[in-house]
């Protein structure tokens, strides 16, 4: 095993992702997947000292920690809420085992689930992007996407087929993940191309499908992990950068926080990026893999399109990306949409991964990623020696 | 571009230290904070500068132009009011004080936007606010307009 571990993921815990739920509260979906979560651990409901949860502004606007708790019939010794968007999931991992290092609790559950509803509430922002954002017709994550695809293709010449190869290979994975909302629904480079431009350059098929879900993990330490009901994986380096929440105060439109994160990450474990046995990038439109791709070193700035031309992203590739469809294959259940790739990154490391189990899988990259490019979280997890 | 005009669409939620820059919108000029402690130039409006934290920003007259860094025509908007105007232009637009914001270009054909594209702004009435839209700079008055202010 490369570096030390600062802590381990010891169980999992996965709601199939479905469009729509009716009656469905988000309690309810966060106490059904800690339940599979603490059981796959193998742990005692009493066991669970740790709470993580994230940001709810419907049913729950505050106090949202002790909320879940009192649902879940549990009195943890540390509770927060981790509030990093699509970086949330991977940012309660490295807090986790944080918390466990410092002494204040020994096993955390960090959760997200999300309902939804056919009536969609609209945000009750009063920040500087509903000032200065909104009033200009540019609503909703699409554009803050389209925006830095657009720059790419300016500055370096990548085409709409190589954007385009990434939603095509993250429907192909999906094929092998029954619990994918595209399963038995591939789409070639050909259908991208034909689906309708949402906001250009962006096609429908390169944004992710909104869906209700949860997922969970448990952290333990190293220790605590020996001798649990799976062999462990463990957290061997985090990195994490916040660098604007509005898409036009972004340092850069071609090169995100995920870099320094990713950096930091992998310096903490003692390795890189092409060392990896599983890429699992944070896919919430085809340009922020792209990015990561190119941040993670992989390949030069602006190289991402002949790279992935050059590889093959499947299970039984040479660089498996994203095994369990992506979010662009599985679907996005919102917040938890960032923790199907720490959820999958466990599955791989622990060889539990079924037909698309990676072969002697030993280390994965996972990363997370909020608002406008703005937040980014980076682990590296490996197998148990 | 009548489509704006009759938009309802969400418009701004000024706050007090935003307020001058509506007002001047108000009046068909475009301002800026300043920072007197270390000279940058500032948008959106804050309370302190966000390079050294100085309280001390003034409003002052801006050059209204700037390049366009990244744009995207809209066809399906976050929002239902837009659906009207669809296919529009959002834009980033790199102001020549140096900051970046962010805005509709209009008056232009959606194929013949370009990134690097040089542009002007043009204040749009969107209900009760003048919004600081954008135009190419060479297809238009704006130009001199914005000439003989500077």
């Amino acid at each position: 095993m490369a570096g030390r571990s600062l802590g381990a993921i010891a169980g999992i815990g996965e709601l199939k992702p479905v469009r729509r739920t009716q009656g469905a509260t988000t309690l309810g979906l966060i106490a059904e997947t800690v339940r599979l979560a603490v059981e796959d651990a193998g742990l005692d409901k009493d066991a669970i000292d740790g709470l993580l949860v994230g940001p709810q502004v419907g049913e729950t606007p505050q106090h949202v920690p002790a909320t879940v708790a009192e649902y879940l019939g549990i009195q943890p010794r540390m509770a927060n809420v981790v509030d990093l968007g699509g970086a949330s999931g991977a940012g309660m991992v490295w807090r986790a085992a944080a918390a466990i290092s410092a002494g204040m609790c020994d096993a955390v559950v960090c959760v997200l689930a999300n309902t939804r509803e056919d009536e969609v509430s609209r945000s009750p922002n009063r920040n500087p992007i509903r000032e200065f954002d909104v009033p200009f017709g540019a609503s909703g994550a699409n554009i803050s996407y389209a925006l830095p695809m657009q720059r790419h293709m300016a500055e370096y010449g990548s085409t709409p087929a190589q954007f385009a190869r990434i939603a095509a290979a993250a429907r192909d994975n999906a094929q092998l993940n029954p619990l994918a909302i595209f399963y038995g629904h591939p789409a070639s480079v050909d259908d991208v191309l034909a689906s309708p431009i949402i906001a250009s350059p962006l096609h429908l098929y390169e944004i992710v499908m909104p869906v209700a879900g949860g997922e969970a993990v448990v952290v333990v330490s190293a220790e605590r992990a020996r001798g649990l009901k799976h062999p462990a994986v463990h957290l061997l380096g985090a990195g994490e950068k916040v660098t604007h929440r509005a898409i036009s105060q972004a340092p850069s439109l071609t090169s995100g926080p995920l870099k320094p994160a990713m950096q930091q990450a992998l310096a903490q474990a003692g390795v890189t990026a092409d060392a990896m046995s599983l890429l699992s990038f944070y896919d919430c439109y085809t340009i922020m893999v792209a990015m990561t791709i190119e941040d993670a070193g992989l390949c030069a700035a602006g190289g991402f399109g002949r790279w992935i031309e050059e590889h093959s992203l499947g299970y039984d590739g040479d660089f498996p990306l994203n095994t369990h469809g992506g979010q662009l294959g599985f679907g996005q259940p919102d917040l938890a949409g960032g923790m199907t790739h720490v959820v999958e990154a466990v599955r791989q490391l622990r060889h539990d991964a079924g037909v698309r189990q990676i072969r002697n899988a030993q280390l994965a990259l996972v990363t997370g990623n909020g608002a406008t490019v703005s937040e980014a979280t980076a682990l590296v997890l490996g197998a148990d020696a | 571009m009548t489509e704006f005009e009759s938009l309802a669409v969400p418009g701004p939620i000024p706050t007090s230290v935003s307020r001058p820059f509506w007002d001047a919108a108000s009046e068909g000029r475009f301002t800026l904070q300043r920072c007197d402690a270390c000279g940058s130039w500032i948008f959106y409006p804050r309370s302190h500068c966000p390079q050294c934290w100085s309280p001390r920003l003034t409003w002052q007259e801006a050059s209204g132009r700037g390049t366009v860094k990244s744009f995207s025509v809209i066809h399906r908007p976050g929002h239902p009011g837009w659906k009207v105007a669809t296919p529009y232009i959002v834009a980033l637009i790199e102001l020549t004080e140096g900051p970046t914001m962010l805005s509709t270009l209009v008056d232009v054909p959606l194929d013949s936007v370009r990134v690097g594209m040089r542009v002007a702004v043009r204040f749009v009435q969107v209900g009760k606010f003048a919004l600081p839209m954008f135009v190419p700079l060479q297809s238009t008055k704006e130009a001199d307009r914005v000439d003989s202010t500077q």
